[in-house]
């Protein structure tokens, strides 16, 4: 064990995928010689080689598409986007044919590749850098969508992003890349995909979260343990599929549940957080479901970006609001 | 720039072939079996057992010139008006037919066959080659990509995201577009202002060469060198095919609203199949019961796919479930319960 951020967790979970699979490349731009725009590819090129880490020309839909046609001959691509608000040019690629080769080929084909794009906002980056529109790929069919929220959880969903059969848009929250250090385990393992966490245990309420939204659930609940309010936070981690037994199972041992998502609020991963608890859970809750999430509106510049993203405040009076009913 | 030409419209040799008469037989041959599947597809469309068609013909020469120059196990990216190309390389007619009867299972060639299922976007398949022919050497193998498109596709900003990685990483790609002067009714010239398709590849840093596409054995001495090119390691090349198609864009599209009629009947008279036929009389290498035969039984075996591939029993409601993922997803496995209840009426 050693203690590391997400950037470095990621690091080196890329740096033990390339060691154990010579199908393992990075494909993206700038991830060999500056090692990324975060540095999550730091030090890669310069041990593997630049047919292992390959710079690419920026060309967002160019390396999505020729990370398919790797996949497809047999390399495990992992590409890089640098930013969500970048990645549109290749959401053509994600939703018109990696998501779609082993349907269209009846199996014959597949495309087990990753696309790790960096997602949200809280860092005061520039217009396009901080957006949160995940739920684009979480409602696109054939790939899978993560979300770390903290080190540990970042490298082993990367290598199970990595070894999956089937093509994973892995979402990095940018805010958390250097704000948390936790410790991390040696060499390989797995978190599961498809897989929600209790992060924290509470009898009174339920915040499901992911990413960097995590962590001020759970700041909230600390504020609500001050008024003996036992908050119980699940970490969603996979927003495709989305572990609903245990969003349900929390939601039917406290009865009140808060879904908390950066992204936008029409259509967003916390309106199917809401979806799936009335649909299970509707005779256990106490109250209705709650949502906080950012607004359908472009995400705010740097100035006025609090305003969007859901804040420690903004969760702990719809905890309470959950409580009054 | 003039087009790369070996046989000329009356069949004479103006150029050295890059095969002896007998192989020019076969190929001859494969482009009858081709045209006996596009006319037959065209009208099992007007029958209402094949969905919307796109037929080829006029272009049998620039697809089964190109694919000829291929390895049996060499990457195949094409569009739907590529049937032939893909037959060439190993898929099916039955896979073919299944594909426009609206049944997955047509998106599956043969085991070992490496060509994906027919592209229906315009232009981004052309970087899937890209990437076939790159994993490829980075597994360090020889195997090569082709990838045909149309005029049209070059207007796509993905013609230049493949072109542009091609070249800079000398990728092992063979371009072949097939220049056919018509995006369904829009003209070659609404999608370039540039004199030739060909010439983008200077940009690019890659050979480009222009060929008559009508003619099979320019097609394949092009593409041999492209593919011996790239196989040697040295990169990619584009050939533009100038070609035509006789029929409509697809099944539904009415070309008489945009193109003369009077180009048509130009361009039929430059029909690879005649002009092939042409050569191989004057060779002694061809007779009227020889195409006959051929073209019966080509008909035969394509009869037969279409039985085999009307005959097979269709998925039931809850395969599509089991196609998203080498293993289903928990939620899909929900929603199939859902949809099988409401199946049985619950």
């Amino acid at each position: 064990m050693s203690e590391m951020n997400m950037a470095q967790a990621l690091n080196d979970a890329l740096a033990v995928a390339l060691e154990a699979d010579p199908r393992v490349v990075l494909i993206g731009e700038d991830v060999g010689t500056t090692g990324g725009v975060f540095r999550v590819t730091d030090g890669l090129q310069q041990r593997f080689g630049d047919e292992r880490v390959i710079d690419t020309p920026v060309a967002e839909s160019g390396i999505v598409g020729a990370a398919f046609g790797m996949a497809i001959a047999g390399m495990r691509p992992v590409a890089e986007i640098q930013f969500l608000g970048f990645s549109y040019p290749a959401y053509d690629q994600v939703v018109s044919h990696v998501g779609r080769i082993r349907n269209r080929s009846n199996h014959r084909f597949s495309a087990p590749m990753v696309i790790r794009i960096p997602f949200g906002g809280g860092i005061g980056a520039a217009e396009h850098h901080s957006e949160a529109s995940e739920a684009m790929y979480a409602h696109t069919p054939g790939i899978k969508v993560v979300a770390p929220a903290t080190p540990a959880t970042a490298k082993g969903l990367l290598l199970a992003a990595i070894e999956d059969a089937d093509p994973v848009v892995f979402l990095e929250p940018i805010r958390v890349y250097r704000a948390i250090k936790e410790e991390v385990p040696e060499g390989h393992y797995l978190t599961p995909i498809g897989r929600a966490e209790v992060v924290r245990e509470g009898a009174d309420a339920t915040i499901v979260a992911y990413g960097a939204m995590v962590r001020d659930a759970l700041k909230a609940a600390d504020a609500l343990a001050a008024d003996s309010v036992a908050v119980e936070v699940v970490d969603l981690r996979t927003l495709s599929p989305i572990d609903a037994a245990t969003v349900v199972a929390s939601a039917v041992k406290t009865g009140r549940v808060v879904a908390v998502s950066e992204g936008h609020r029409t259509a967003g991963i916390a309106s199917e957080i809401v979806a799936i608890v009335q649909e299970k859970a509707l005779y256990s809750l106490l109250a209705p479901v709650a949502r906080v999430t950012g607004w359908d509106t472009v995400v705010p510049l740097k100035r006025t970006e609090q305003h969007h993203i859901p804040s420690v405040g903004r969760i702990v009076a719809a905890v309470r609001r959950t409580l009054e009913d | 720039m003039e087009p790369l030409r070996i046989l000329d419209p009356s069949g004479r040799l103006v150029g050295e072939p890059p095969v002896d008469a007998a192989e020019v037989r076969r190929l001859f041959e494969a482009m009858v079996t081709a045209r006996t599947y596009d006319r037959k597809s065209s009208a099992l469309q007007r029958q209402g057992r094949l969905a919307t068609y796109a037929p080829f013909e006029g272009q049998e020469a620039a697809q089964i010139g190109a694919t000829a120059a291929l390895r049996r196990d060499d990457w195949l990216v094409a569009t739907y008006r590529d049937a032939a190309a893909m037959w060439m390389q190993g898929y099916t007619f039955e896979a073919l037919f299944l594909g426009r009867m609206g049944d997955e299972r047509g998106g599956s060639p043969p085991a070992g066959v490496g060509v994906l299922p027919p592209s229906i976007t315009v232009g981004a398949h052309m970087i899937h080659a890209v990437g076939l022919a790159w994993g490829e050497r980075l597994l360090g193998g020889d195997r090569i990509a082709m990838t045909f498109f149309g005029d049209g596709a070059t207007s796509e900003g993905d013609f230049h995201e493949a072109m542009n990685f091609a070249g800079v990483f000398r990728i092992g790609t063979v371009f072949v577009c097939q220049n056919n002067g018509w995006a369904i009714s829009m003209s070659r010239d609404r999608q370039t202002a540039s004199a030739t398709i060909a010439q983008k590849a200077d940009a690019y840093g890659f050979p480009g060469v222009l060929v008559d596409g009508n003619d099979l054995l320019a097609m394949l001495a092009a593409a041999r060198a492209a593919v011996e090119r790239a196989r040697a390691g040295k990169g990619p090349t584009l050939i533009e095919a100038l070609t035509y198609r006789i029929g409509p864009h697809t099944t539904t599209d009415d070309p008489g609203r945009y193109r003369d009629e009077a180009d048509v009947a130009e361009w039929s008279e430059r029909d690879p199949l005649l002009r092939v036929r042409r050569y191989l009389q004057a060779a002694g290498e061809w007779s009227e019961d020889r195409e006959r035969a051929v073209e019966e039984a080509a008909a035969a075996g394509i009869e037969e796919a279409v039985v085999r591939a009307e005959g097979l029993a269709p998925f039931g409601p809850g395969a599509a479930f089991d196609r998203m993922y080498a293993r289903p997803t928990g939620a899909l496995e929900e929603q199939r319960r859902l949809l099988l209840e409401g199946e049985a009426g619950q």
